[in-house]
């Protein structure tokens, strides 16, 4: 029975314990604070708006796991792609 | 001399740090070598009774510090075994009575009359856990394989780092075998994954830690139950032995005998 158990279940609470303090340990680890998020969300904003028309009330940021390693995942909603951005990093260039 | 000053902390209370350091204290003595423990939980101190000296303590270091007496009036002398003193926190003061420097100062002190000096940390990353590192060359971190007290670990292990203790190693006490092999508790392969700092010992699960510090008798005085072979072996790595580290199964001191038994259907 319990090798059936073993093999039927996906896993006990250890790969849960794991898993979470990977996550917690990167929040803790970096010592990432409300301000510091705040900061990187304007900075984000500053640097994403140059190319396009960004809703900013809808902004959302944050630490996912996937697989073995984190990603650091923000949904940013387009209104409009600037014109003639393309043209302006080419002019920069040459 | 030549001294080591090594504070045996972890972040999280009741993880076991005044066990092993009254465990660690006596192998180390025993093993020959001239050992005091430093208890640095001013207001909690408890070490005096895990390891049966209550009744012999009269000054304690924060009397040093103050010229209420000298060092060799604090320390107690354990007449169990020979090279082993304890010196006592004091219970009726807080933690503010002594600062940074005092603490220095007091380790210091210490370095001339020995050669183990193991300080029982107070939990927590404030004043008194800072106070009992300040002095310290190395560190031991003490953890339970349990989430919170793995995150405390980690970020107590930041703090020895930035205050510049090395090495700093890892202690996973509390083990249970069974609970591991049935996917219910951390392995310390995980807890190393996550902290990703040295291993110094596993220490599992044991009633006997309970009933040694109900008599006062520190396990490694004699006893060959898991735990105290346990501390044994992180005894002997402190000094530098390569010990080997056992299985699980044999770590928790019952592998072979414990398949016996279940195939017999007996109870352990
Ligand atoms: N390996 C172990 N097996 C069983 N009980 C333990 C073990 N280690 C510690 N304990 C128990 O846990 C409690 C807390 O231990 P202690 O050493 O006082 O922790 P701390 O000093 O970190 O607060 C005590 O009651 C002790 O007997
Ligand atoms: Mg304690």
């Amino acid at each position: 029975m319990d090798f059936l158990k073993k093999f039927f279940s996906s896993s006990g609470s250890k790969s849960r314990a794991k898993e979470r303090l990977q996550i917690v340990l990167i929040h803790d680890r970096a010592d990432i604070s409300p301000e510091m998020l705040d900061n990187l969300r304007q900075d984000m904003i500053a640097v994403i708006t140059r190319y396009m028309d960004i809703d900013t009330s809808k902004i959302e940021m944050d630490f996912d796991r996937a697989d073995r390693s984190v990603a650091f995942v923000a949904n940013i909603p387009v209104i409009r792609i600037k014109r003639g951005v393309a043209a302006a990093r080419e002019g920069e260039r040459g | 001399m030549d001294s080591r000053v090594i504070v045996i902390t972890s972040g999280k209370g009741g993880v076991g740090k005044t066990t092993t350091t009254s465990n660690l204290s006596v192998a180390l003595a025993r093993g020959g070598h001239r050992v005091v423990a430093v208890d640095a939980d001013i207001g909690l101190r408890n070490l005096d009774v895990v390891m049966g000296l209550e009744n012999r303590v009269v000054y304690n270091f924060i009397d040093v510090l103050e010229g209420n007496c000298r060092l060799n009036q604090a320390l107690v002398r354990d007449k169990r075994v020979d090279n082993l003193f304890l010196l006592p926190a004091a219970q009726t003061r807080t933690k503010d009575a002594v600062s940074s420097e005092q603490m220095e100062e007091l380790c210091n002190l210490l370095r001339q009359e020995f050669e183990y000096i193991l300080i029982d940390s107070p939990a927590g990353i404030e004043s008194g856990f800072r106070n009992a590192a300040v002095g310290a060359d190395e560190a031991l971190v003490i953890a339970t394989p349990e989430v919170p007290a793995v995150r405390d670990a980690d970020r107590i292990i930041g703090l020895l780092e930035s205050m510049g203790k090395a090495p700093i190693r890892l202690i996973v006490n509390r083990l249970r075998a069974q609970m591991v092999r049935d996917g219910e508790m951390l392995d310390v392969s995980d807890v190393l994954d996550i902290l990703a700092i040295e291993l110094i010992g596993v220490v599992p699960e044991d009633d006997s830690v309970v009933k040694s510090a109900n008599r006062g008798e520190p396990l490694t005085f004699s006893d060959v139950s898991p735990a105290a072979l346990a501390f044994q072996r992180i005894a002997m790595r402190l000094t530098g032995k390569e010990v080997p580290f056992p299985k699980l199964d044999e770590e928790n001191g019952r592998g072979l005998f414990a398949g016996i038994r279940k195939l017999f259907g007996m109870k352990n």
